[in-house]
């Protein structure tokens, strides 16, 4: 059969950069000395001195250094390649625009120390970017300190506990917070990390959290919180947010909203007038900043009036046309990060927000639920979805018809490399047996939607006539299936010479 | 492959199976929950003296898919750990009902034993469960 590929592979192996190195080979020339020549001692004490003349560290020559990296970037596969349907990542199309903008060496080359009065411009960037997430989630404080989003999480979790602590005492005794099952993994992280005993609710037969036991894990009085993604993890919109919200107000706790799905909402529907209370987004998922490869990530923290004097400080304020740095909130749980976020993704951010305008992101939001009750509508002949109600922004599918001939979710996975697509999340939500998450995002068009149910299409019935020839994939691919297993029981995490 | 279920433990709706012996119990994951988590990378146990309710989680183990916890199908204090399986995880896989069992626990209402699955029931659960 004839497969259409999206991306060619390169196929010969690569040594590592250590094994291409060569005894006193350099990559750089320095230019004959212009001063006189002082002993290295009186310039820097020998006790900070390594006294191995770099040993171990690759000799090689600058050329040796690109291609090298080059080839290796070659095997990756990335947005600017085609789609990239991980769920809940939100791998959309990263304009060029942003990049442009936060390069510009006013922005780029702007030391963290400058002082104020020097960096009005980057203030008003922070500022402005602030009112507009503020008004996007309809949480009027803001805080762009938090570095990636389960740092935002933590951060709001935080927040609620200083919260809780200045309202009833440190001694309230609220020490639950509440987590449905089918959670990021991250959400009962943070709750731990803050010190919360985490309590799971239940997610019913149609895909949304079970009122009735909330109300139960509500009843008892210690609850501090509830740990909410809507739309959640499945892809489906919480439609009785608003009741949830009110059960736990009730029961004196607060609502935080984990903000990875915000790409299903934005311009539609706003937390804030949902109940939440504090809410962190991910720029580099919503709002179209890099996502992986070390993104950096940003994940700003939105809240309530009554939550912004624990926000982290320094809160970036205006004064009439002036911009400052505010450190007076007592109330604050303090600084979450060095300076002021990454700032970089904030610049991208706005980018963002202003080249598409309040029209502009809602069509995307419009376009990203399409493109996948399109999937949806597509694939559901070939595959199973363990919940009917219309999808959001992603959707789920079981391999459970393919499990009848013995292909799985994570082979059909692996089979989707041979058709040049990146394999969407496997095996998330932990609630969803064999589960596969996929988010198309707004960024793909309807060719290539069409293309990747072709290739999901042709998988299902490839497990059906040859499962053997799912099972072993991939098959165009440098190396095949990696050993998992050995690498997480028995990993070699650094190169040594005798290796 | 079909998940074998031994005929003289007792089984909870979470996947784990104890070994009554005395006024202790033996717990593991069963064959079935081995199967369904892949590679067992990780085993994370609780410490001898440590106490659960029934349904409390006791430990997780990590898979190369995801971290899933293990809950006590009954109450009581830990007595016995398995430590090797901090070493040699696989055993989990290999060996569900053996080397690969978990905690040793004194049980602190041996009555709620009954509450359990049979194997002839837990085989039956399980069947739903796929179907």
């Amino acid at each position: 059969m004839k497969l259409t590929k999206a991306t060619p592979h390169i196929t010969q192996n690569e040594d590592l950069i250590f094994e291409r190195s060569r005894r006193g080979r350099i990559g750089y020339r320095l230019p004959e000395l212009d001063v006189e020549e002082a002993p290295l001692d009186a310039l820097i004490p020998r006790e900070l001195r390594r006294d191995d003349d770099l040993e171990g560290v690759p000799e090689v020559s600058e050329v040796d250094v690109v291609r090298h990296f080059t080839r290796l970037s070659t095997w990756n596969y990335a947005v600017d390649h085609g789609m990239y349907p991980l769920g809940s990542c939100t791998m959309k199309y990263n304009p060029r625009l942003n990049e442009r903008i936060a390069r510009l060496a006013g922005f780029a080359d702007l030391h963290p120390l400058t002082p104020e009065e020097d960096a009005q411009g980057a203030l008003q960037v922070i500022y402005e970017l602030q009112e507009h997430l503020a008004e996007i989630t309809g949480l009027p404080g803001v805080s762009l300190q938090p570095a990636a989003g389960a740092h935002g999480e933590m951060t709001g979790i935080m927040m609620i506990r200083a919260f809780l602590d200045a309202r009833d005492g440190k001694r309230h005794g609220r020490s639950v917070m509440i987590i449905p099952d089918s959670a990021h993994g991250t959400n009962p992280a943070s709750a731990h990390l803050s010190g919360f005993k985490v309590k799971t609710v239940k997610t019913t037969p149609e895909g949304l959290t079970d009122l009735d036991q909330l109300r139960e894990l509500c009843a008892t009085g210690d609850v501090a919180g509830l740990m909410l993604t809507n739309p959640n993890t499945l892809g489906l919109f919480e439609k009785e947010i608003r009741e949830i919200c009110r059960i736990v107000h009730d029961a004196g706790g607060l609502v935080y909203m984990d903000g990875a799905n915000m790409n299903a909402l934005v311009g539609w529907a706003r937390p804030g007038d949902m109940g939440v209370d504090v809410i962190h987004l991910n720029l580099h998922k919503t709002f179209s900043t890099p996502h992986g490869g070390g993104g950096p990530g940003s994940g700003p923290c939105c809240c309530t009036k009554e939550l912004e004097p624990f926000l982290p400080v320094p809160r970036v304020v205006r004064d009439g046309d002036r911009f400052r740095l505010d450190y007076d909130r007592p109330h604050s749980i303090g600084r979450v990060k060095a300076f002021y976020g990454n700032f970089g993704m904030a610049l991208r951010a706005l980018a963002y927000i202003l080249t598409h305008g309040p029209d502009g992101l809602r069509e995307a939001t419009e376009t990203a639920v399409l493109n996948a009750r399109y999937l949806a509508h597509h694939l559901a002949s070939d595959y199973e979805r363990p919940y009917d109600a219309p999808p959001m922004h992603e959707v789920v599918f079981t391999d459970k018809r393919q499990a009848r001939k013995g292909v799985h979710t994570l082979d059909i996975a692996k089979r989707l490399i041979d058709y040049g697509f990146h394999p969407p999340t496997i095996y998330f939500p932990l609630i969803v047996q064999g589960a596969m998450l996929i988010e198309p995002t707004e960024s793909v068009g309807r060719e290539e939607l069409d293309q990747f149910i072709e290739a999901m299409r042709s998988i299902a019935r490839e497990a059906e006539e040859d499962p053997e020839l799912v099972r072993s994939a991939p098959h165009t691919t440098r190396i095949s299936r990696l050993d998992e297993a050995s690498a997480a029981r028995r990993p070699i995490l650094r190169w040594r010479p005798e290796n | 492959m079909a998940a074998y279920v031994p005929e003289d433990l007792h089984y909870s709706k979470d996947h784990e199976w104890i070994r009554v012996e005395g006024d202790t119990g033996i717990i593991g994951i069963t064959d079935h929950a081995q199967q369904s988590l892949g590679d067992i990378v990780y085993v994370e146990l609780p410490r001898v003296g440590d106490t659960f309710a029934a349904h409390d989680a006791f430990g997780s183990v990590e898979s190369v898919k995801a971290v899933s916890e293990v809950y006590a199908p009954v109450s009581g204090e830990v007595i016995e750990v398995n430590e090797s399986l901090q070493d040699e995880p696989e055993k989990v896989n290999a060996d569900p009902y053996g080397e690969g069992w978990m905690i040793r626990i004194r049980l602190s209402d041996p009555s709620e034993i009954d509450s359990l699955l049979t194997a002839a029931e837990y085989e039956d659960y399980i069947r739903q469960e796929i179907e």
